[in-house]
């Protein structure tokens, strides 16, 4: 059998990011305990590394390993975006791993690990390496989620997103294992030319997606898979929650953008009206849940509920013409990336809060204005812009989705419609937390000791979010590009 | 970049730059600041005042346009330009943010924090002139939703007891309705024929030429009438309105009804009635007999009202009844008569809440039985300005408050063809029986704040008349109330010609 051909320069990001693990891991072994924090500056040259062979890749649009791995514009960009996230969660975690008694060079070996499987997800056209790409995500981050040793919550946490996330990979491989018996192939491209003759109209096609669409449900934390989300924040580091309502969100939706977008395209009939009703019911209750929440990291896990919601009313646009299937695919990958920027922000901001008061709930916010202006003024543009008012980025990320939304007609404006209704109520927590911080007069503290690390990460975030507010342009083109390679 | 295309975006966002600005000066410079503020707004309103020489009153197009591509992903615009319709809302804007900023030179509301809360007016105020020159739906709507926040935070800092309540009311409202109008505008996009477009010039062209089908113009003119109706206010969805307006500081009160409520009917004027002039005329019986309603219910609410400020709100959402009955006889008069009550209802409301603002700094109190009268003999100045505008306000001849709704209530007498003309006689019949209670709570409210006996319990205080600052802020105002009362020309003449070509299309 003859050996596929590989390219190793299209995959140099991943491979510097692997070796970067290695040393990592193997580095930590000689250090003394005083010096294990020396294992986050070698993460994060390592994640500037490969996102220099990055850059050196722009412009490529080429497959290798036969096929089952693809370098476009797609996906370098989401590769591009999982090393900002990569390098943002490093600083926000250094302060947080340093002070707080944790096996440090473990934690970012695992990091490493889990975004390894980011940078896979969004060039893989392949189901195994699909697969396996889900799983480097997942893996490390039931054992992150359980970094707290002697925490019941944290081991809770762990514990609860390793069963689901379990469960969650059986049913979509047992899906992935009975799409290989029907097509005989492990490529999404072969996958989708077969599923569009008559082996696509079988019930065991469908029921194969169905199981697919079901485990990835689970990670992106869609209603009614969506329990172990707020419990598995709550008890986790915050970072690791950042991580995880971020980075392996966001992985989840590269991959099942890939699959449902490429390799199922043809069924899309069918699965579509699926994820209709897994948006609007996702939204929907993420949002009437957060109402109630008064702990600031169980609101924000079900914002994140809620803003997966958003995230999968494109998928329920898909199948009609090709150019509304690449504006459906264009307005998801833009959320996704909008999302990421003020939903690390905020992050950002539990983290720091944190720092004096662990497991801060809604009223340790109060008089923040006071105690820290700068960094309740940031956390406020963070809050308008998840609720999606202009001039913020967070709009242009509804925009995207109200647009492809319309342009799909048929059931495009109904779903827009719920979604801007439930934009309204997110109105209702996203300014309770702001209330909290400038209105409600709270004891008087000292003021509060910004990091500079966190600081900076925070005021990226704050002042990218106006930019993108008020010009647009720079962000919204890049999906678009990243669009071409759609079949 | 030349003046010509280049003075509207000066005008329109120097005032941020300001507000920039002003968040530079340390906060200890308290008086530094507030002199900046009138500095800005200053300068801001010398650029708008600048226009009008190079602004030909005899044509009809837009001027001091400019177009350059903003996102163009989806093709949407920097298009903003100004004509007869847009000038005075416009001036208007710079003209009340100045008096703003000079009347803040004495009052800053608790809890102070000048900084912040000269920046935030800046913000609004850039928020407010953009929607009134842009002419992309996507522009307009970000400007639209640019002054949502600044009120927001104006309301629920600065705000009275309940400001809470009333800032995030106003927040949700405004918001529902917004985003219904943003549906609306994705689906004009999609409807308008290829290459789609933002261009709310080319949008009315196609308007005009039938581009829409009906089914759509009636979906589509629900959306953005949701949007426009709850800013106006119209009634039954004017709730949010009494609450803002009582709990908010008094610039707040100013602003809101002096431009913010204008940028409702404004919308109405500029895109939902030339855009879709088929759902236009489905919906203006509707739209006519909400307006009768609102002029008859908030004449008899502000009877009840024991609150100074809360009556002031009521009344206005009577004025803004008859703006949108202007509005929907469709007619050229009609829609004059509505621009011209905008800017006269901006002029005297926005006086009236300065007013009722100055009578709390000196009372403390709001209540009209608390105040028990006798005004005039305590502060003979203060009690003359507020009978003055008072009188205005329900519509004396000879003062801007009358051409407004005198010409709303003859347009409704013969409305556009193809509208019920007995429906809109009816209407005018209960404008009218409006007007008349107008004149009834207002000089009611009179008698029982300016005239009668001076309390025991505010004879001994001593209340200093209207202060030199408030008669810098106040004067222009009042003067311009008599010289449009007298000269309604100075208004109608400018909008005359825009409204006639936008509307030839209903005759």
């Amino acid at each position: 059998m003859q050996q596929p051909s590989i390219d190793l320069h299209l995959i140099l990001p991943e491979v510097i990011l692997s070796v970067t693990i290695l040393v990592v891991l193997v580095v930590d072994l000689f250090l003394r305990e005083q010096r294990k924090f020396l294992a986050m500056p070698l993460s994060a040259v390592g994640v500037l590394a490969s996102f220099i062979a990055l850059l050196t890749l722009i412009g490529t649009d080429a497959t290798t390993f036969d096929g089952a791995y693809v370098v476009d514009p797609f996906a370098l960009l989401f590769k591009g975006f999982f090393l900002a996230v990569a390098f943002v969660v490093l600083l926000l975690s250094y302060g947080y791993l340093r002070d707080g008694d944790f096996y440090q060079g473990e934690y970012y070996f695992l990091l490493l690990m889990a975004f390894l499987g980011c940078m896979l997800m969004p060039s893989v056209r392949d189901l195994l390496m699909l697969f396996i790409a889900i799983e480097l995500v997942s893996v490390p981050g039931f054992l992150m989620a359980a970094f707290k040793k002697k925490d019941a919550r944290s081991n809770e946490a762990g514990l609860k997103f390793f069963v689901i996330g379990v469960l969650s990979s059986t049913i979509m491989l047992y899906g992935m294992s009975l799409i290989y018996g029907l097509t005989g192939s492990l490529n999404l491209e072969t996958i989708a030319q077969k599923l569009g003759g008559p082996a696509g109209q079988q019930p065991l096609a469908l029921a194969a997606i169905l199981f697919v669409v079901g485990g990835f449900a689970f990670k992106v934390s869609a209603v009614p898979f969506h329990f172990w989300a707020p419990d598995t924040y709550e008890g986790s580091p915050v970072p690791v929650a950042a991580f995880l309502s971020v980075a392996s969100k966001a992985a989840g939706f590269v991959g099942l953008l890939v699959l449902m977008f490429v390799g199922f395209i043809h069924q899309a009939s069918f699965w579509a009206p699926i994820f209709a009703v897994l948006s609007v019911a996702t939204m929907t209750l993420g949002n009437l849940v957060a109402l109630k929440q008064t702990q600031i990291v169980r609101l924000l896990a079900y914002s994140s509920v809620a803003q997966a919601g958003y995230m999968l009313l494109p998928f329920a646009l898909a199948g009609g013409t090709p150019e509304q299937n690449a504006t459906a695919f264009a307005a998801a990958a833009t959320y996704i990336l909008i999302y990421a920027i003020m939903n690390l922000g905020a992050f950002a901001v539990v983290i720091l809060m944190s720092r004096e008061q662990p497991g801060a709930f809604l009223t340790d916010y109060a008089g923040l204005i006071k105690r820290a202006p700068a960094i309740a003024v940031s956390m406020t543009i963070f809050m308008v812009s998840l609720a999606g008012i202009p001039p913020t980025a967070g709009f242009w990320a509804k925009f995207a989705v109200f647009f492809a939304a319309i342009q799909r007609g048929g059931m495009g404006p109904w779903l827009a419609g719920f979604m801007v209704v439930n934009s309204v109520i997110s109105v209702g927590y996203y300014f309770a937390v702001v209330k909290q911080m400038i209105f409600v007069e709270g004891e008087v503290r000292h003021r509060i000791r910004v990091p500079v690390l966190l600081g900076a990460v925070v005021a990226a975030s704050a002042v990218l979010i106006l930019v993108l507010g008020i010009l647009p342009a720079v962000l919204t083109g890049l999906p678009q590009d990243a669009t071409l390679a759609l079949p | 970049m030349t003046w010509e295309n280049s003075a509207i975006t000066i005008a329109t966002f120097l005032p941020i730059a300001g507000a920039v600005a002003i968040l530079l000066i340390p906060k200890e410079k308290d008086r530094t600041i507030r002199i900046a503020g009138i500095l800005v707004t200053g300068l801001a309103m010398l650029a708008a005042l600048a226009m009008l020489p190079g602004y030909d009153f005899h044509a009809t197009g837009l001027q001091y346009e400019l177009s350059v591509p903003w996102i163009p992903v989806i093709g949407a615009n920097y298009h903003v330009g100004i004509d007869g319709i847009s000038l005075p809302l416009y001036e208007l804007t710079f003209a009340l943010s100045f008096l703003c900023a000079i009347y803040t030179y004495r009052y800053v509301p608790d809890p102070g924090k000048t900084k912040a809360f000269l920046a935030l007016m800046l913000l609004l105020q850039t928020g407010m002139a953009g929607t009134f020159i842009a002419f992309d739906l996507i522009l307009f709507f970000v400007f639209w939703e640019l002054v949502l926040v600044p009120m927001y935070f104006l309301i629920a800092v600065w705000g009275s007891a309940n400001r809470q309540y009333a800032s995030i009311k106003f927040f949700l409202y405004t918001l529902f309705g917004s985003v219904f109008m943003l549906l609306a505008f994705l689906g004009l996009y999609f409807a308008s024929p290829g290459p789609h477009t933002w261009d709310i010039v080319d949008l009315t062209r196609l308007g005009a030429d039938g581009a829409f089908g009906h089914t759509f113009q009636l979906i589509a003119f629900g959306g953005i009438m949701l949007g426009f109706a709850i800013k106006v206010p119209m009634w039954p969805v004017h709730t949010w309105l009494p609450d803002a307006h009582t709990e908010a500081p008094t610039i707040g009160s100013v602003l809101l009804a002096g431009i913010m409520l204008k940028m409702g009917t404004y919308g109405f004027v500029r895109i939902a009635l030339p855009v879709l002039p088929d759902g236009a005329r489905a919906y203006a019986p509707l739209i006519g007999i909400l307006a009768a309603i609102a002029i008859i219910y908030a004449a008899l609410a502000c009877l009840a009202q024991k609150d100074l400020k809360r009556l002031i709100a009521f009344s206005s959402v009577g004025h803004m009844g008859f703006v949108m009955l202007g509005i929907a006889t469709l007619t050229e008069i009609g829609i004059n008569a509505a621009i011209f009550g905008m800017v006269a209802h901006g002029i005297i409301t926005g006086m009236l809440f300065f007013c009722v603002g100055s009578i709390y700094d000196r009372y403390h109190t709001r209540e009209i039985a608390q105040i028990g009268g006798g005004m005039s003999q305590k502060m003979p100045y203060l009690g003359g300005v507020f009978a003055f505008v008072a009188i205005a306000s329900l519509g004396l001849p000879g003062l801007a408050g009358f051409w407004g709704e005198v010409m709303a209530l003859l347009s409704a007498f013969n409305p556009a063809p193809g509208l019920s003309v007995g429906l809109f006689r009816w209407l005018m019949v209960a404008g009218g029986i409006g007007t008349v209670l107008t004149a009834g709570y207002f000089l009611w409210m009179l008698q029982r704040v300016n005239m009668g006996v001076l309390p025991d319990r505010w004879s001994e205080k001593r209340f200093s008349d209207v202060l030199p600052v408030e008669w810098v802020a106040w004067l222009p105002l009042l003067a311009a109330t008599l010289i449009l009362g007298l000269f309604p020309k100075l208004i109608l003449g400018v909008t005359n010609e825009a409204v006639s070509s936008l509307f030839a299309l209903f005759k």
